[in-house]
């Protein structure tokens, strides 16, 4: 799995490359908590090519949020591919996150 | 029944995920339906490490795939703490974010990916976790 981040003006947007599972999620986790330590609170999450993500990863997303709303900010999600999508709806989790059409939908929602 | 052994390590995830995504592709299942075996054998196989042994590197996990017409049995081995699925509650989520908890997500997730969830634990042959997809 391969991280990168983007800065823009008003968020932060996160791509990751491959399969985000229990052995590789804590890095996504702690790349995420460096940047909430550092100040920031708010994510575009692209997973365009996240190709599988676990309950563990759904967790990693999921305390994103919560860590976000706590500063005012959110984790928009984007490119969630239909996969992805109905296994967060199965997981039951869905309504906790936001999912955008696009990146520039998720980037101009900041 | 093609079976393999896998040292019960998070980094053999994806080698255990493949193994049983190559059967279910082979054996007519569509991508929708791959995607969910696997997310289940997944989900299976972390709680096996994360609750069954313990940890990781502390036991074994043998994976089982039998391809029939009506569907595809999986059949996964252990020889971790036993528990009672009955008593692992369905998670909440009918709560406000903040206080959202991950307990029992996994086996909530296999139950509602899978047609049918079986488990079984015996003291001299391990705990055996069958699963079931229709086609």
């Amino acid at each position: 799995m391969e991280i990168s981040t983007t800065s823009y003006n008003r968020c932060d947007l996160i791509k990751v490359v491959g399969r985000i599972d229990s052995n590789t999620a804590p890095d996504l986790e702690k790349a995420f908590n460096d940047l909430i330590d550092g100040g920031k609170s708010g994510f575009v999450f692209d997973m365009a090519e996240v190709d599988f993500i676990s309950s563990r990863g759904l967790w990693v997303l999921l305390e994103t949020q919560k860590a976000c709303k706590k500063k005012k900010g959110k984790l928009a999600l984007v490119n969630v591919a239909e996969d992805m999508m109905e296994s967060l709806d199965l997981a039951g989790v869905k309504h906790f996150l936001e999912i955008y059409a696009d990146v520039t939908a998720a980037v101009g929602s900041f | 029944m093609p079976t393999r052994k896998f040292p019960g390590r998070y980094e053999n995830l994806l080698e255990i995920g493949d193994f049983v995504r190559k059967i279910a592709e082979e054996a007519g299942f569509d991508s929708s339906q791959v995607y969910s075996v696997q997310l289940a054998v997944d989900e299976a196989c972390t709680n096996i490490i994360e609750h069954g042994y313990g940890g990781e590197g502390r036991g074994e996990i043998v994976c089982s795939c039998d391809s029939t017409e009506e569907g595809l049995t999986i059949v996964i081995q252990d020889w971790g703490r036993q528990f009672d699925p009955d008593e692992i509650p369905d998670p909440d989520y009918d709560v406000p974010l903040e206080k959202l908890q991950s307990r029992g997500a996994g086996l909530f997730l296999m139950g509602n990916l899978m047609d049918e969830v079986d488990f079984r634990f015996d003291k001299s042959g391990g705990n055996m976790l069958t699963m079931k997809k229709r086609k």
